[in-house]
Formats: structure tokens, C-alpha cells, sequence
């Protein structure tokens, strides 16, 4: 049950983008999720509220793109999905491949709500 | 039914809820790796190490697979050789720190509690009690655990995955992640082969390979002192790989970094 870690990371960084765009909270947070990121989505949902309890973005939705698993492979060239734990070429077998996606575990995106304009002169003070 | 004040949602259907954007909303594109900030305070541990020209190595198996044993024999074999030192994770005693300090060698530990990982920062702190001076090869033994530690970057250089024959010849392919991230396999207890009927070193590597894993596959037994030479062959190699590395002003970081996050470094949501 590493996902409170993972939450917690979480957490931190989308209060530095917060505090970046002088936002007030964040109300959608899309994070990018492959399987062989060992993180299990379900588990990171279940911790999210747990490390965002009080914090900016209590309230905001977690939402996840997953990344399928996809593989080049260095003998024939091909481009095919595979399985978390056979990630050999669909097209000739060799397990000489690249990993193209899915250990992806990227914040991809969030949506904030500015309570000031960014253009207000209290924009030059950052929100501490 | 209600569609103004949204008294129709329940946390079930929420998000399927056609939600407007309110005013005052921007969305961000941030396309950060999560666990940047472990990430890089492991970039902090490694330019450590690159400093020192030592090498880093982080050990992960399940609870038993005899990790320390390998170590004990390890350290032994490569007294006069290179200095050592050991980083121990458990959640709990010091055992396994007691084990290492009896041979001589530098050892810290590292009490997790309840944590079932070590992190970049707990290998950080462990650093700040410990003397690296002169240190030619620097071990961390991880929390014997063959899912979470996968998925943190200590600041090693290298993995290496330990697979006891009594654990069964299966598991790179029931915990692919851990596994992929191995930069070595070591088949460890190989002097139990003779009594067990249903462990195939062959099928154990055959699983890694289908893990698009090229890493070396080494057959021991630390205990019995069996086919040990091939390791330490592939220490002394790495190490001077390491140094090589570190004449040129580069590093190395383990396999355990996804290659997909490269691949996804254009995206735009």
C-alpha cells in the first residue's frame, strides 16, 4: 500500500501549481496512470482523500487517464499492445522491445479556480 | 429530477455529470512526473555518490529471499577488495544491521515503522549517520517486499532482484513491475534445488526475457558459497563501469525510470 505515499506526492504537487497560478483551490486533477507504474488506480483514489484532507484541493475530482501498454520492438519495427507481464512484440514475438507507454505516472492536468483575476494588482502578491 | 442545483447527483454518477466551468477556472497542463519530488531528492543522493565515484545499489526481494545472507558472504569474499557499506530497510529491529556490523562493516538502519518502502528521502537522512568517505560500493538492502519498492527511485544506480528457488520460478511474471525494474536477477538458494521439485531456473528466466528484461541472471547460494564468482565478477565489472562514468562526468540512473514518461513529454491534454 504504497498509494498514500503516492497520494501524498500528489498532493504536494498540485498545491505547487496551485500556488504557482495564484489559484485558490483546484477542482479537477488528471492524473496519467500505465500498469507498470505499480500503482494501482482504485488504491490512489481511496488514499487521495486521506493526504487531501484540509488542504486546497479537498474537494476536487480525481480523474484518470489510463495508459494502455504499448511496445516497439528493436528486431522487426512493429508497434503492438501488450500484456503487463508478457511486453514481447504482438507482431513476431521478440521480447527485444521498447516500452512506448503504460509506466506512465504523470500529473497530466489540473483545473483551478482563481478567485482573483490574474490581472488585479493583488496578483503581484503570491498567495501564501 | 433536478438539473439546475444538482440535486439528482450522488457520488456514484458525479462524474458523469456535465460540469460547466466556472468563471475564474483555467486548466492547467502540468505533465509532471508524481513522485517528482522524490525523484529529485534521488537525483540529490546520486550526484552523492557520483562524487565519490562509489556505486549504489539497491537490493529488493520478498521478506526471506535472503538478501542479508547474500551480503554477509558478499562482504566477506570482497574484504580486501573494496570498502563497503550498508544501508538496512525493515519496519522493524536492527537486526539485519547487527548482521553486517559483524563482519565489519559499516551498517546502517533504517526503521521504517509501518512504511512497506524505502524512499529517496529515508536513504537521504540515512546518509547524513553514515561515513562515505573511501566507500567503494554502497548497498541498500530495501524492505523485503516485491511490489512497492518498484515504483521509488533511492538514487542507486543499479537493482538487483533476488528470487529464492523456494518461492517459485513464476514471479517476474505475477510482479512484472518489480521485476522489470531489475538491472540483475539473482536465483538465490540454488542448494535447495536438489530437494524441490517445482522450481525451473530456465522458466524463472524465461519470464523475465518476457518482461522485455535483458538484465544477467545469476544462480547462487550465498549460504553454501555456490556459483558466487559470477556475481562478484559482475560487481567488480559495474564498479568499474561506474568509475568509468564518473571520469566523464556522467551517471547512470536504474531501470526501474519508465521510458513512456519520455514519450508523453509533448503531450497536450
Amino acid at each position: 500500500m504504497h498509494e498514500l505515499a503516492v497520494a501524498q506526492a500528489l498532493v504536494e504537487r498540485v498545491d505547487a501549481v496551485i500556488a504557482q497560478h495564484q489559484a485558490s483551490t483546484a477542482t479537477l486533477i488528471r492524473v496519467r496512470i500505465g500498469p507498470l507504474a505499480g500503482v494501482v488506480p482504485e488504491l490512489l483514489a481511496t488514499a487521495f482523500p486521506l493526504a487531501a484532507a484540509g488542504s486546497r484541493m479537498e474537494h476536487a475530482q480525481l480523474e484518470f487517464i489510463h495508459a494502455p501498454i504499448q511496445v516497439r520492438c528493436r528486431t522487426c519495427g512493429a508497434e503492438t499492445e501488450a500484456a503487463m507481464n508478457r511486453l514481447t512484440c504482438g507482431a513476431c514475438g521478440d521480447w527485444h522491445t521498447q516500452i512506448l507507454s503504460g509506466d506512465e505516472l504523470l500529473l497530466e492536468s489540473v483545473e483551478l479556480i482563481n478567485d482573483t483575476p490574474l490581472d488585479s494588482p493583488l496578483s503581484a502578491h503570491p498567495n501564501v | 429530477m433536478c438539473d439546475t442545483c444538482g440535486c439528482n447527483l450522488t457520488p456514484g454518477n458525479q462524474h458523469l455529470a456535465f460540469k460547466p466551468v466556472a468563471k475564474g477556472a483555467t486548466a492547467v497542463s502540468v505533465l509532471k512526473g508524481l513522485l517528482a519530488k522524490n525523484d529529485d531528492q534521488a537525483a540529490h543522493n546520486r550526484e552523492h555518490f557520483d562524487r565519490r565515484g562509489l556505486l549504489a545499489i539497491n537490493l529488493m526481494s520478498s521478506p526471506g529471499s535472503g538478501k542479508t545472507a547474500l551480503l554477509e558472504a558478499t562482504l566477506v569474499a570482497l574484504k580486501n577488495e573494496f570498502t563497503c557499506a550498508v544501508i538496512e530497510g525493515d519496519l522493524e529491529t536492527e537486526n539485519d544491521a547487527e548482521r553486517i556490523r559483524a563482519k565489519g562493516v559499516q551498517a546502517h538502519q533504517i526503521v521504517t515503522g509501518t512504511a512497506c518502502h524505502l524512499d529517496a528521502h529515508l536513504v537521504h537522512n540515512a546518509l547524513h549517520h553514515m561515513t562515505l568517505d573511501g566507500v567503494d560500493l554502497l548497498f541498500i538492502e530495501n524492505v523485503g517486499n516485491l511490489v512497492c519498492p518498484a515504483s521509488f527511485d533511492l538514487g542507486q544506480h543499479l537493482n538487483v532482484t533476488l528470487l529464492s528457488v523456494t518461492e517459485g520460478d513464476d514471479k517476474p511474471a505475477k510482479y512484472p513491475v518489480m521485476f522489470r525494474a531489475a538491472d540483475a536477477m539473482l536465483l538465490t538458494k540454488t542448494d535447495l534445488l536438489a530437494v524441490l521439485d517445482d522450481f525451473d531456473c530456465d522458466k524463472a528466466e524465461a519470464n523475465l526475457r518476457n518482461l522485455a528484461n535483458p538484465a544477467p541472471v545469476m544462480r547462487l547460494s550465498a549460504r553454501k558459497e555456490l556459483d558466487m564468482e559470477a556475481w562478484y565478477a559482475w560487481l567488480r565489472e559495474q564498479l568499474a563501469a561506474q568509475r568509468a562514468r564518473v571520469a566523464q562526468g556522467q551517471s547512470r540512473r536504474p531501470a526501474i525510470q519508465s521510458d513512456g514518461q519520455t514519450y508523453h513529454s509533448t503531450t497536450v491534454c
